[in-house]
């Protein structure tokens, strides 16, 4: 999927940094900002999150009249991710937390490993079960047996 | 002089225990490895491997992660000239002789040279770092909170600025690490800082989670399904790499001027090596005789780049460890563990852990060795590891940053973490931003705030005193000078795009190298 032509990557950066920026200074004004002398813990958050709203707006200008967003971001190829991988990282991210609480850690490596190696469309299930018992064993080997990990291989409930 | 001589030997003595040459050897074979993995650089090889450094002694420690960080630029190397791939950036230019030299059968030529350049610039670097460090350390006894809040702040511009990408971007993020600083307990008053009622924020973010999530799993998020899959079909012996006598001589000044360049670079804080090895190989082309032939396969325009990259690497270890002040976001990774480990760079690092200090030195020869050692015989594996297919790939490293992550507290909290900010650096990404300078606000975060309370608690809140002491006003003056020289630059490039990025797009249009080629290059600095 290709954004449209008018989408200006630099309007909504700089957008989400003004945001923050104002959020930081709202959040901070309620701790004690004190005086320059004596400096409450507000005081340098607040004025951090002022400038970086500040650097927000600039951005913001900046990209009003500019030519179009160029590609700057790494080397990382133009365009939107992909919707299937990114949610699978994500998922298998979350089952490991989940898994890792209430299952131990044999359990937890298996469904980050497995989770995430079927977001990549090439991988057939197979390939990525056979992924994940090989992570399964390094789980134990490495870092349970080896560098004595604080979690058990499998448990039940928290 | 003398002294410098004396403490340097006693340095090789702690390198060379046992424990230490162990964990400085595993670091450099752990980095040159993930180096040469497709999309895996210094930074997600230095966060992946941080947790295990915390039950170690703070000597392997940091000898393990200084390995790993040169380790890896060795292995990115291999990858630019065999497959002409730049996955890390600093490396993007050796592609563009480097891989017509493979074309042309002579890649195993090129590495021979990237090693001994590398080697030279290095030792070169190590020289640099013997004898200035204690010099600098002098003037830095000097330092009060006024004069270090002031060199931060020059830090912080030049690392945020400096680096890729536009300059107005750099400092936001900047601005947004040191916000995340914030989070936790205030230091003077104890009380709750954007804890968001969660008890586990209440010790601050975890330096590794914010690292792995902003440059293993932001990465990951954008690259899953995109990445282009590699075939290679090179076959190396080691008897190729061996350069003949006119290659050399063909190698050596370039590899000279280069060292120079990049020991430059690497002195002035928050230049990031990706313009330093662009720079390096423009001034080849320009006083060479023959500058239509870059871009066709010559020896110099590999040895220059990569001899800048590794003796800049050397340097950055000066101000990081005898000021405290890291010039880019791997140094401030390594900044993070030493002050994991409780120890406090900065101007008394030298005479409190004179171990560390030279022991490190010393490792970098010894690391720098072993490095050309296991690359020689070992170079048929890594075109093999180069050829991991992504998709193997990022599963097992996703698992290896859960449990990483996890053992650093012993706490699945970490967790949720590192997804936080893995979604929000591929924002962050996808809206053209650059992550690395989050990471170096967010280590000298709490020490700007510290030092710039401390100075004004001093001056009875006049912000005077800034200026008003001469050290801390020379460096106030210079920051406002980069800050005026790069609203200027930024200000007449507007048709063209930014300074680095003209610098770059200038390299690469005028080396007859191939359209998509450039293209491709020009996405990854």
């Amino acid at each position: 999927m290709k954004p449209s032509p008018h989408f200006n990557k630099d309007y909504y950066g700089g957008a989400l940094m003004v945001v923050i920026g104002l959020c930081a200074v709202y959040a901070s004004v309620q701790y004690k900002l004190g005086t320059l002398q004596r400096m409450g813990p507000g005081f340098f958050p607040c004025a951090v999150g002022a400038l970086l709203a500040v650097s927000g707006l600039l951005i913001v200008l900046s990209a009003r009249g500019g030519q179009p967003a160029q590609e700057t971001g790494g080397h990382h190829p133009a365009g939107l991710p992909d919707l299937r991988g990114g949610l699978c990282i994500i998922a298998g991210t979350i089952a490991f937390l989940m898994l890792g609480n209430y299952c131990g850690l044999l359990p937890a490596t298996f469904a980050i490993v497995f989770i995430s190696a079927l977001g990549d469309r090439s991988n057939t299930v197979l390939q990525a079960f056979v992924l994940s018992l090989a992570m399964m064993v390094i789980a134990t080997v490495v870092f349970w047996w080896a560098l004595q990990l604080q979690l058990p291989l499998v448990k039940w409930g928290a | 002089m003398a002294q410098s001589l004396h403490d340097l030997w006693f340095g090789f003595g702690v390198a060379f225990q046992g424990t230490n040459l162990m964990w400085s050897f595993f670091g450099v074979l752990v980095g040159n490895l993930i180096g040469v993995l497709p999309g895996m650089g210094a930074l997600s090889a230095i966060s992946i491997l941080l947790p295990l450094t915390y039950a170690m002694h703070p000597v392997p420690a940091i000898l393990m992660l200084a390995g790993i960080f040169y380790g890896s630029q060795y292995g990115g190397a291999i990858g630019a000239i065999l497959l002409n791939l730049p996955s890390h950036p600093p490396h993007a230019v050796t592609c563009l002789d480097g891989y017509p030299l493979t074309k042309q059968g002579k890649g195993g030529t090129a590495l021979g040279i990237t090693m001994i350049s590398s080697f030279f610039a290095a030792s070169v670097g190590i020289l640099v770092m013997v004898f200035a460090s204690p010099l600098l350390t002098e003037v830095a006894f000097k330092f009060g909170p006024t004069e270090i809040f002031s060199i931060m702040l020059l830090g912080l511009l030049a690392g945020s600025t400096m680096s890729r990408g536009s300059p107005l971007k750099g400092v936001a993020m900047t601005l947004f690490g040191l916000l995340a600083g914030c989070v936790g307990t205030d230091v003077n008053s104890g009380a709750f800082r954007f804890s968001f009622g969660v008890p586990e924020l209440s010790d601050g973010l975890e330096l590794v989670a914010i690292a792995m999530g902003l440059f293993g799993v932001a990465d990951f998020l954008l690259n899953v399904n995109r990445m282009k899959t590699i075939t290679a079909n090179t076959n190396l012996r080691i008897r190729d790499m061996r350069p003949s006598k006119a290659e050399l001589k063909e190698a050596i000044w370039p590899m000279i001027r280069g060292t120079a360049v990049g020991t430059v670079f690497g002195a002035m804080p928050g230049t990031g090596p990706t313009i330093t090895t662009f720079i390096a190989y423009a001034l080849e082309r320009k006083i060479s005789k023959t500058p239509e032939k870059y871009g066709t396969g010559m020896i110099g325009g590999v040895a220059s780049p990569e001899a800048a990259s590794h003796s800049k690497t050397q340097v950055d270890f000066i101000p990081t460890m005898s000021l405290g002040i890291p010039g880019d976001a791997v140094m401030a990774l390594i900044l993070g563990a030493l002050m994991i480990q409780g120890i406090q760079p900065g101007p008394q690092l030298i005479s409190e852990h004179p171990d560390i200090f030279w022991g490190l030195i010393a490792s970098f020869w010894i690391g720098n060795a072993l490095l050309i050692i296991l690359n020689v015989p070992m170079i048929g594996v890594w075109v093999k590891l180069l050829q991991v297919p992504y998709r193997y790939l990022f599963p097992s490293a996703m698992f290896f940053i859960a449990v990483g992550v996890f053992s650093t507290q012993n706490n699945l909290f970490q967790i949720w973490e590192v997804l936080a900010f893995g979604i929000v650096g591929a924002i962050l990404i996808y809206l053209n931003f650059s992550v690395a300078p989050i990471m170096l606000g967010f280590v000298l975060g709490p020490m700007v705030e510290e030092n710039f309370r401390r100075a004004l608690l001093l001056s009875r809140g006049d912000l005077h005193i800034f200026i008003q002491r001469p050290i801390s006003g020379t460096f106030i003056a210079i920051s406002c000078l980069l800050l005026m020289g790069v609203t200027w630059s930024a200000w007449r490039g507007r048709q063209r795009g930014n300074a680095q990025e003209s610098v770059a797009e200038e390299v690469l249009a005028s080396a007859h190298v191939p359209q998509d080629q450039i293209r491709q290059i020009g996405q990854a600095v």
